[in-house]
């Protein structure tokens, strides 16, 4: 090869870089991912152990409000964890990306990161939305399908604007979504496999294609 | 402006329009500011570069006012993206050519 031919490949393998690195956020971190499983399995561990093993969503719904007025102790308690669960998480997921993108680097807050989280963000609200709804008309069995359903979808519409990979955990979830909606009242066990271990999984595959 | 041997675009000869092409041509608009982030380049040296490929009506800006201040943002025209195209074929070539 001669030296013009080298600058040509060059030229090239830049153009590619900045196609890639301007148009999808690729600093998503497999750590992220497997911190998150992480944090939903110790979420569902605490809250496993509080019901005493009594994970049947329209028990738990039962217990919240029967006739004798709300469970205040049951109802703080799941908000509380879900809280927990919820912020652990962002922080986790952000802590191991943003650590990514140093790394590589790149920047963590630009265009490519805000359409991803603008994208990702969009059918996610309406899910929770649609799930509040539900609650608000007591379909409380529908709710864990939907969680999932809608955050698969979200994933889908994000994979669009950063690794492509996502798209394949957003179509497990979905299948998850649609499974745990044939088997009403059972949603602990798929959010338990949907939002723990198949983080876990995909980050951990994540992290062995592109970070080792 | 094309070299009729290599099929090479001279209006690409220089890494950042070759840089700000790469961008526009995956984006549908960008600015300024964000153009300068990712080529790593400082102002002057972004401004005039862009200024070159509007001339010849590869790019097209867009100027507007978000409250007082403006906003310049750009995208790539259908002639820009047919001489960025055909470079990139004539780049091709030469790689695979002769080696």
């Amino acid at each position: 090869m001669t030296q013009e031919q080298r600058d040509h490949l060059q030229d090239l393998s830049e153009i590619r870089n900045l196609m890639q690195r301007s148009s999808r956020f690729i600093s998503l971190s497999g750590l992220s991912g497997i911190s998150v499983g992480i944090c939903a399995l110790i979420g569902a561990a605490v809250a496993y152990w509080f019901v005493d093993g009594n994970v049947n969503e329209y028990y738990v719904a039962g217990q919240l409000f029967s006739r004798g007025g709300a469970n205040y102790p049951l109802l703080t308690f799941i908000a509380i964890d879900g809280a927990l669960i919820l912020f652990s998480a962002i922080a986790f997921g952000i802590f191991f990306t943003t650590r990514k993108a140093r790394k590589d680097g790149l920047k963590v807050w630009d265009l490519s990161s805000q359409r991803l989280l603008i994208n990702l963000a969009i059918p996610l609200v309406a899910g929770g939305l649609l799930c509040l709804i539900m609650l608000y008309h007591g379909t409380i069995g529908y709710v864990p399908p939907m969680t999932l359903l809608f955050y698969g979808m979200a994933l889908i519409n994000a994979s669009k604007y950063t690794l492509n990979d996502i798209r394949y955990l957003g179509l497990l979830e979905i299948l998850l979504g649609l499974l745990s909606a044939v088997f009403l009242g059972y949603g602990f066990y798929f959010w338990v496999l949907g939002f723990g271990i198949l983080h876990i999984v995909y980050g951990t595959v994540m992290y062995f294609k592109y970070e080792r | 402006m094309k070299d009729l041997i290599s099929g090479l675009n001279k209006a690409f000869e220089s890494r950042i329009r070759l840089g700000i092409m790469s961008v526009l041509m995956v984006n549908e608009t960008i600015d300024f500011n964000t153009l300068k982030d990712m080529l790593n380049v400082s102002d002057g040296n972004l401004a005039s570069h862009i200024s070159a490929l509007e001339k010849i009506s590869y790019i097209k800006v867009t100027k507007q006012f978000i409250g007082k201040k403006t906003n310049t943002s750009y995208a790539v025209s259908p002639i820009g993206k047919k001489a960025f195209q055909e470079h990139l074929d004539a780049l091709e070539k030469l790689i695979k050519g002769n080696d």
